[in-house]
């Protein structure tokens, strides 16, 4: 009797989903944006690629090593900060930003705080946002033989030059290697949405508390074609879909995601408007990912039992 | 507790065992601030040490004299003044490095390093020791903002006291093999605020792994337990058997 009465303690629902399942997904979602970028670009961009999400999975790798950790993770969520980074950087950028980036990435901000699911920053933005501040004028350059231009969001900023929307959404502008084309990412980003990796809350309530916003306070009101601009303009896309939604650094309760999103879209409407540089997306969700402890314990919802909402608190 | 103490074991206490910058976390807004280069990291220790010497020197002459409630204001100032003394000095005699440091000279008044030595040891021992205990301190404070302007000025603008280092190696290594000089590019991020602080994190953490090497070997078995957070030598736990000293 006792081998058929088996009881064990919960969960009971067993799926398939891994860490590494779901980075694996990631990955893929981000291959429609990286591969335009690569189109796009050039050759540099494809060496930068490849240099970044080596040097991520080889630092990984080494710093197991020397701190004597297991190493039970499988190489997609290690090269997946490293990607990430890779899309956010400029296309011509020299091949050591990428390796100084990912040791970065890697090491300070994900490693030192105990490593996949222990860090309080998206890696990618953390070493995304160390390179802008060192390496300023390289990371701003965009130029590149394709297009000598300013980014987009440049131009909507200074108001000299003009972009077409249509150039903007398939991706045919100047910016980082992965952020130009909406399509792509969108295309990426519907696989998440239809595997279940990621939902909308925090994508929606991100870019619809920034719609909010530009129609209040970028004074000229409802100007559909401005608005599509914004959206589709810089890291808005690539940042609301793949960097907002980071399991680790969003926060775990639903209203704390629905905060999340909002607070996003306003600091990157705040930034873009009247902020020095164009763009603002990569501080704005760095913030974002420093609050998500404060988010989360003011929107931890009460346990069943323990009465009205205040009252759990004795 | 007011036994004589040895001064050679209080300045080498404040030195290395209760280095203030990296044991005892003591001053860090100067020690993040004015450590843009190794030479501002330099003066900054030299200005402070001077003041913590003579401040400790007079807080021990008067610590019978000063009534315990009102002892706080007392050595506000005291400190008060020598800081006015060391910064007119500076301005007159070496106005670079006074306009290099600017607000942060008169902050030396409020800098926790020399009221906590002035509350914690000046206070409680005789002069000698006093003495000792300011050198020590402000001397290991010297070198723990030394180095980090160092490192911090390596890494963020390829030099070392104004010397190009990493350009004159590069180019060294470089002729010897015939090939064109590199230019290195600063890591900018080092010089300005978080700089700092990865700098600072990071050397601490060596000096913790170098402690923690040495007593696994059994050298040197003191140090400060963690989480005590106060120094061995006011000290009134008798149990604690990570006491550097026989008091």
């Amino acid at each position: 009797m006792a081998s058929i009465l088996k009881v064990s303690s919960n969960p009971h629902i067993r799926s398939k989903a891994s860490t590494e399942r779901i980075m694996q997904y990631v990955v893929i979602a981000l291959l429609p944006a990286t591969l335009f970028g690569i189109f796009n670009f050039g050759l540099n961009a494809l060496l930068l690629v490849l240099v970044t999400v080596a040097t991520t999975v080889l630092t990984e790798y080494i710093y197991d090593r020397c701190m004597k950790k297991k190493n039970s993770i499988g190489d997609f969520s290690r090269s997946f900060s490293g990607l990430l980074l890779a899309l956010n950087l400029p296309p011509k950028a020299p091949l050591w930003i990428g390796i100084i980036g990912g040791v970065f990435a890697i090491v300070v901000v994900k490693m030192l705080f105990g490593g996949l699911g222990q860090n309080f920053m998206n890696p990618a933005l953390g070493a995304r946002c160390f390179l802008m501040i060192s390496f300023t004028s390289i990371m701003t350059n965009f130029e590149c033989d394709a297009y000598t231009g300013a980014t987009p969001l440049a131009v909507l900023k200074s108001g000299e030059g003009a972009v077409k929307l249509s150039d903007m959404i398939i991706g045919s502008t100047a910016g980082t290697i992965g952020e130009t084309s909406v399509i792509a990412i969108l295309l990426g980003a519907a696989f998440l949405l239809i595997t279940g990796v990621i939902d909308l809350k925090v994508p929606c309530s991100y870019i619809v508390s920034f719609v909010v916003f530009l129609l209040l306070f970028s004074g000229k009101g409802f100007d559909i074609e401005y608005i599509a601009m914004q959206l589709a303009g810089g890291g808005l896309m690539l940042g609301a879909f793949f960097m907002a939604t980071d399991y680790v650094t969003r926060p775990i309760t639903k209203n704390g995601q629905y905060v999340f999103g909002i607070f996003l879209g306003i600091m990157t409407g705040i930034f873009r408007l009247f902020g020095p540089s164009a763009e603002g997306v990569s501080y704005a969700i760095i913030l974002g990912n420093l609050l998500v402890p404060l988010i989360e314990r003011f929107t931890k919802p009460t346990a069943f039992g323990k009465g009205k909402k205040g009252g759990a608190r004795a | 507790m007011n036994s004589e103490k040895k001064p050679m074991e209080v300045f080498i206490n404040g030195l290395i065992k209760e280095n203030p910058t990296f044991v005892l976390m003591l001053g860090m807004c100067p020690t993040l601030a004015v450590t843009t280069s190794a030479i501002n990291g330099m003066g900054m220790g030299l200005t402070t040490t001077v003041v913590l010497v003579l401040s400790n020197v007079i807080i021990s002459l008067l610590r019978n004299v000063i009534p315990n409630r009102v002892r706080i204001p007392a050595f506000i100032v005291i400190i008060a003044s020598f800081v006015t003394i060391v910064e007119l000095l500076l301005e007159g005699f070496i106005p670079s490095l006074y306009s290099a440091l600017g607000i942060y000279i008169p902050l030396i008044v409020v800098n926790c390093i020399i009221l906590g030595r002035a509350e914690a040891f000046a206070s409680k021992n005789p002069i000698i020791p006093s003495f000792f205990d300011g050198l020590g301190m402000g001397l290991g404070f010297t070198v723990a903002l030394t180095i980090i302007g160092a490192v911090r000025e390596l890494l963020g603008a390829g030099e070392i006291f104004g010397y190009a280092v990493i350009n004159n190696v590069l180019a060294g290594i470089c002729s010897v093999f015939g090939a064109e000089p590199i230019e290195y590019v600063p890591i900018s991020i080092f010089v300005l605020a978080p700089g700092a602080f990865f700098v600072l994190a990071a050397l601490t953490a060596t000096q913790n792994r170098i402690k923690r090497k040495r007593e696994e070997k059994g050298l040197n078995a003191d140090k400060i337990q963690s989480g005590c957070g106060s120094d061995c030598m006011n000290c009134d736990n008798n149990t604690c058997n990570h006491k550097f000293l026989d008091i």
